[in-house]
């Protein structure tokens, strides 16, 4: 599939401060990815770099087959659609004339702005000034602002911070069906057990470095994180239980009613078959695989080792 | 260019969202008013010519006036949106960079031309409707309006400069008042002081010349107090160059394309540094 945006070997550096060192990434055409990092790991930088907001020290910066820094980003960002972290507006503005006029620099019809204050739920407060909204009515705003005019590409800095659950579950089914429309989607975050469900594809990025990036699968295998496995047994069972699943595996918690073993992911359903006629004495058992947020640790303490 | 008339058009939005373009307006027409009936007063109607003791009266106030307003508009164009956080925002849009500096401008300018042209105009209009008789130099009223909004648009300029020039709203604010201070009340006094000290041994005729262009505010004093020999009688002053045989460069259009001149390189300058920010 033909990238919508890549980075060659991109690096930023702000004075002494390296914001982006030697980044290699490509966005496909539809696909949602997420960009997850801790607080200056370099989210924002890239957003910007993908917007043409800054220029990069070193590499190369393509979205939608133009530099987004040249004098041709003006043009390219009619594609495009950004809701910046911590979105502000002028807070004398009603909700409707903002959105009307960034849809004018879009070169987009007032039409389209109803619709839109409609789908994010502003309908009725669109024409209150923007200074007696709330933060999650502030949020949707910035929303609608990126879905004007149709973006082939959104980016979407962390766009659920500060919003409650309602309003997150409202998010994430907006970026869902903005996904089945075909867009493709950048979402940088911190909310990790979130976005696991929606992102196609995950980069992690610690200290401007790109660590790992791929599906939760491919993820899984790089963290190679074992797979938690925890039974219920009856009473004084777990030492018989252990003496047969072999002296090598890692014990998590054992007490007399319950043990919980981890092994690799690939040996999962190898240890289950080991226990043979021992299931009489498991009550029940319970398969954790690793979520993003023990698989980011793990990656982000492995780079910190090096 | 289509998006810097949106962002000049969303300015004016916002003037009259925040109730700028009616206070300054009003407040030119009550300065306007005041001056016109308590100016004809001490000159009697007897063959005075209203209109240009108005034009003289009106535009020493405009000189301390309209760059204070100019630079309250400006300062804050740019480095008051990245302090609220909405640059990157606009940025994010097709808009060159350029074109928000563009628009910015031309969006004050048009708040300051509504606010002169309405305010000094009507309120002219007015006292001439209610048989005030204004009879006299028009021509020189007009120009005084329009040289104006040029010496508005030169501190615009400034202001606007200022602004992306520094990172912080205080600082931007803090130099627009300097630029005040320095164009119109330090400027004049430090030139005089020099004449004086230099009793025209350095400071020649068309040294001082240079010099009084080197301040837009002076530029647009010489403009309207000696443009028109009608205004120059009651202004009680006389061309720079007027007393030496005709040795002086400082013409009306020279005059005023000083003004376009101190309106033009700022902004210029701005645009430039503001393309190359990182943000």
């Amino acid at each position: 599939m033909t990238p919508i945006a890549s980075l060659n070997g991109v690096s930023k550096r702000y004075g002494a401060l390296t914001a982006a060192e030697n980044i290699d990434l490509e966005l496909r055409g539809g696909e949602t990815a997420a960009l997850v990092g801790h607080n200056g790991a370099g989210k924002t930088t890239l957003i910007k770099l993908i917007l043409g907001l800054v220029s990069p020290s070193s590499g190369r910066v393509d979205v939608l087959g133009c530099d987004p820094a040249s004098s041709r980003g003006a043009a390219l960002r009619e594609r495009l659609g950004f809701l910046p972290e911590n979105v502000a507006f002028h807070g004398a503005m009603t909700g409707r004339e903002l959105l009307g006029f960034y849809a004018r620099l879009k070169r987009r019809g007032g039409t389209e702005v109803d619709g839109l204050l409609r789908r994010v739920g502003l309908a009725e407060a669109a024409g209150r000034r923007v200074s007696t909204f709330s933060k999650g009515m502030r949020q949707r705003l910035g929303l609608a602002q990126a879905l004007i005019g149709k973006p082939e590409l959104l980016l979407l800095d962390e766009p659920t911070s500060g919003l409650d659950p309602a309003s997150r579950a409202d998010f994430y089914r907006t970026v869902d069906d903005l996904r089945a429309e075909g867009a493709t989607v950048l979402i940088s975050t911190h909310a990790l057990a979130e976005i696991e469900s929606h992102a196609d594809r995950i980069a992690v990025l610690h200290r401007g470095r790109l660590v790992a990036l791929g599906g939760m699968n491919e993820l899984r295998l790089a963290a190679a994180l074992p797979v938690r496995l925890r039974f219920t047994v009856t009473p004084c069972g777990t030492g018989r239980l252990l003496e047969r699943l072999g002296a090598s595996v890692e014990i998590f918690e054992r007490s007399e009613r319950r043990l919980e073993i981890g092994c690799p992911a690939a040996e999962k359903t190898k240890m289950l078959r080991r226990l043979g006629d021992l299931w009489q004495l498991i009550g029940d058992v319970e398969v954790k695989t690793p979520g993003l947020p023990e698989i980011y640790s793990r990656l982000v303490d492995r780079e910190e080792a090096r | 260019m289509r998006a810097a008339f949106v962002i000049a058009g969303q300015e004016i939005r916002v003037g009259l969202r925040n109730r700028w373009i009616v206070a300054t307006t009003l407040l030119l027409a009550a300065l306007a008013l005041s001056l016109t009936l308590l100016g004809s007063a001490p000159s009697g109607t007897l063959g005075a010519d209203p209109l240009a003791i108005v034009v003289v009266s009106l535009s020493s106030l405009t000189i301390f006036l309209l760059p204070l307003i100019a630079l309250l508009l400006s300062f804050d164009a740019v480095v008051g949106e990245q302090e609220r956080g909405t640059l990157i925002l606009l940025l994010a849009h097709p808009v060159a960079r350029w074109q928000v500096v563009a628009g910015k401008f031309l969006g004050h300018a048009a708040i300051l031309a509504i606010a002169t042209v309405v305010g000094y105009g009507g309120a002219l209009a007015a006292l001439s409707l209610s048989g005030g008789g204004l009879e006299g130099d028009w021509p020189a009223f007009a120009a005084m309006l329009g040289s104006s909004v040029l010496l508005g648009a030169a501190f615009l300029a400034l202001g606007t400069l200022a602004s992306v020039v520094v990172r912080e709203r205080a600082t931007a604010a803090g130099i627009a008042v300097a630029v005040w201070l320095v164009f119109v009340l330090l400027y004049d006094m430090a030139l005089l002081g020099i004449l004086v000290a230099d009793q025209g041994r350095i400071v020649g005729p068309g040294l001082l010349d240079a010099l009084l262009l080197l301040n837009p505010a002076d530029a647009y004093r010489l403009f309207n107090l000696t443009g028109s020999d009608s205004v120059s009688v009651y202004a009680g002053m006389s061309g720079p160059g007027e007393s030496g045989p005709g040795t002086s460069g400082l013409t009306p259009p020279a005059l005023l394309a000083a003004l376009v001149a101190w309106a033009a390189v700022p902004l210029a300058l701005a645009t430039a540094i503001f393309a190359r920010r990182q943000l």
